[in-house]
């Protein structure tokens, strides 16, 4: 491929300035610099819910949450051997992403295909933080790359492995696809809108099911038929 | 008689083939898709995907940090022995998915639906689960391992023959366009669909058809074939390529398996595989001879027989 062609392509700390992110456009490519942690729903539950005090000192470590359980192994002698990494959708994890930001300071939320426009507005936009997402789904292997190394590994008994707080140490990893900007602007939701001029000539030659569901009618009382 | 360890030994190999080797025909599809994409975005995603397929064989780790459900498919031809009978080839099972989870490593996907709790090795209540399948003649098993993505991208839906084809299409894009955007269903994948059956049937029939045939694989009835095409084509035509960007690559091929189902009904299952369609497949004889593949080669006319009786035809009497 033509890279001159491609997505602007721009590397970024982990802890990035205002102007840092200012520079972002949605679309834009970016690989990583610096720590960055893994927090779902498990630490997620654990902080905003159970008010647990948080293990690491954030932001200032880290304004990089990742939204990902790494392939890895902890070794008997208490090392890590890490394996492909890749992100999980983020969607479900609406609910804690405002108290998360009060908690975090976190400047940069990184998943699998974004949040909606409504939560960026809300939570981001206000603690000028923007989304990034993994590429793909599924560059295990080159993200794995970017990892140099484990340096903590935080609530693991009581979370697991997959749901643990993984620290992690970047270099030039990636790549991620900037999907939301300071304004709070959504990659996924412009797509989708150019995308959805042509589903009505798409759909021609198809006809509803004879049995509908529930979900395409949020009446109750329909019977559903015909 | 195929020994215990050869099983354990092989199983394990597979669990890294699949986890790490991209298979060739699906690697050659999304060639084949990355070629037309003219979505910037699409084409972008499309790019870093292949080069991610070489670094996982350079590196000797995981295509995807998400390494899936491993899953194991069992075929015995009819003439193989097994040391210690189906219990004692299940443990081995059971135990090359374990080591293999923690050796690769993969990520130990799989919890407790309701408690969450965790063996950190992808075993578990029903997990890995080990389905079968028999075939005449033949003193081999197969071996198969699909670690299976994606908690989206797979629906069922009970149809009646008035839908018809019309109706067929319409669950198809529904399918396509609701798991799609985003890129939820970590498209561009191998699109299967279970026709028929009852509802538990369509299922697997799907399934299997995404995850066990191959892409540039058709039915062997010319009419499921053409329908074949006629939906991927469709689902290439939405106008939605990788992540759910602008592009037009959705669907690298669409499988359909069909089974008897009630006259009144007609079972419809979408399944997708996703981007790193890990599967792997070994042979593995008596006499301590193993093949590796990547076809499964599921659907043999013995699979798909529709009569009473079942007589190998003559002109495939020499692979029997």
């Amino acid at each position: 491929m033509d890279r001159s062609a491609g997505p602007k392509r721009i590397r970024l700390s982990t802890t990035p300035s205002r102007e840092d992110l200012a520079r972002l456009r949605i679309g834009d490519v970016v690989h990583l610099d610096g720590l960055i942690y893994t927090a779902r729903e498990g630490v997620y539950m654990r902080a905003c819910e159970q008010g647990d005090a948080l293990p690491m000192d954030l932001p200032h470590e880290s304004a990089a949450n990742f939204h990902c359980s790494p392939a890895a192994t902890v070794e008997a002698d208490g090392s890590f051997t890490m394996g492909a990494v890749t992100a999980t959708a983020s969607f479900r994890f609406s609910k804690w992403i405002g108290e998360w930001f009060r908690l975090s300071g976190a400047k940069l939320i990184i998943g699998k295909g974004g949040m909606t426009s409504a939560d960026y507005r809300e939570h981001f936009v206000p603690n000028g933080a923007i989304y990034l997402t993994t590429v793909g789904y599924g560059t295990g292997a080159l993200l794995g790359r970017g990892i140099k190394g484990v340096k903590a590994l935080h609530w693991r008994e009581d979370l697991g492995l997959a749901q643990a707080m993984w620290v992690l140490e970047a270099e030039n990893m990636g790549p991620f696809i900037v999907e939301s900007d300071l304004e709070g602007n959504s990659l996924f939701e412009r797509e989708n809108e150019r995308i959805s001029q042509n589903l009505a000539r798409v759909y021609e030659g198809t006809k509803p099911a004879v049995l509908r569901r529930f979900g395409e009618t949020d009446d109750r009382s329909d019977e559903l038929i015909g | 008689m195929i020994s215990l360890d050869l099983i354990q030994r092989t199983a394990e190999r597979l669990m890294e083939k699949a986890a790490i080797e991209i298979p060739e025909d699906y690697l050659d599809g999304l060639k084949a898709t990355a070629a037309v994409e003219d979505g910037d975005l699409s084409s972008f995603v499309l790019q870093a995907m292949l080069e991610n397929y070489e670094a996982a064989k350079e590196d000797r780790r995981a295509m995807c940090g998400d390494t899936g459900c491993p899953r194991w498919y069992v075929k015995m031809g009819n003439e193989a022995r097994i040391e210690g009978g189906p219990i004692a080839l299940e443990a081995a099972l059971r135990r090359a998915t374990a080591r293999a989870t923690h050796d690769i490593p993969l990520r130990p996907n799989r919890v407790h639906p309701l408690w969450r709790t965790d063996h950190d090795n992808n075993v578990g209540i029903g997990a890995p689960e080990i389905e079968y399948g028999f075939e005449p003649g033949g003193d081999w098993i197969d071996l198969i391992t699909v670690h299976k993505g994606g908690l989206f991208g797979t629906d069922y839906r009970m149809l009646f023959p008035s839908d018809g084809i019309q109706g067929i299409r319409r669950f198809f894009l529904d399918s396509l366009v609701a798991f799609g955007k985003r890129g939820l269903a970590c498209q561009p994948a191998i699109i299967g669909i279970g026709l028929g059956g009852s509802k538990d049937a369509c299922m697997v029939l799907g399934k299997r058809a995404a995850c066990l045939r191959t892409v540039g694989s058709r039915n062997s009835d010319p009419r499921i074939a053409a329908l074949e095409d006629e939906l991927k084509v469709l689902g290439n035509s939405i106008g939605m390529g990788a992540m759910g960007f602008v592009g037009k690559s959705m669907v690298v091929d669409c499988n359909i398996e069909v089974g008897y189902c009630h006259t009144g009904g007609m079972q419809m299952s979408v399944h997708a595989f996703c981007l790193s369609s890990r599967r792997a497949v070994a042979r593995l004889w008596g006499d301590g001879r193993v093949e590796y593949r990547t076809d499964p080669d599921w659907f043999t006319d013995y699979q798909r027989r529709e009569t009473v009786e079942w007589t190998v035809p003559q002109d495939q009497n020499e692979f029997a």
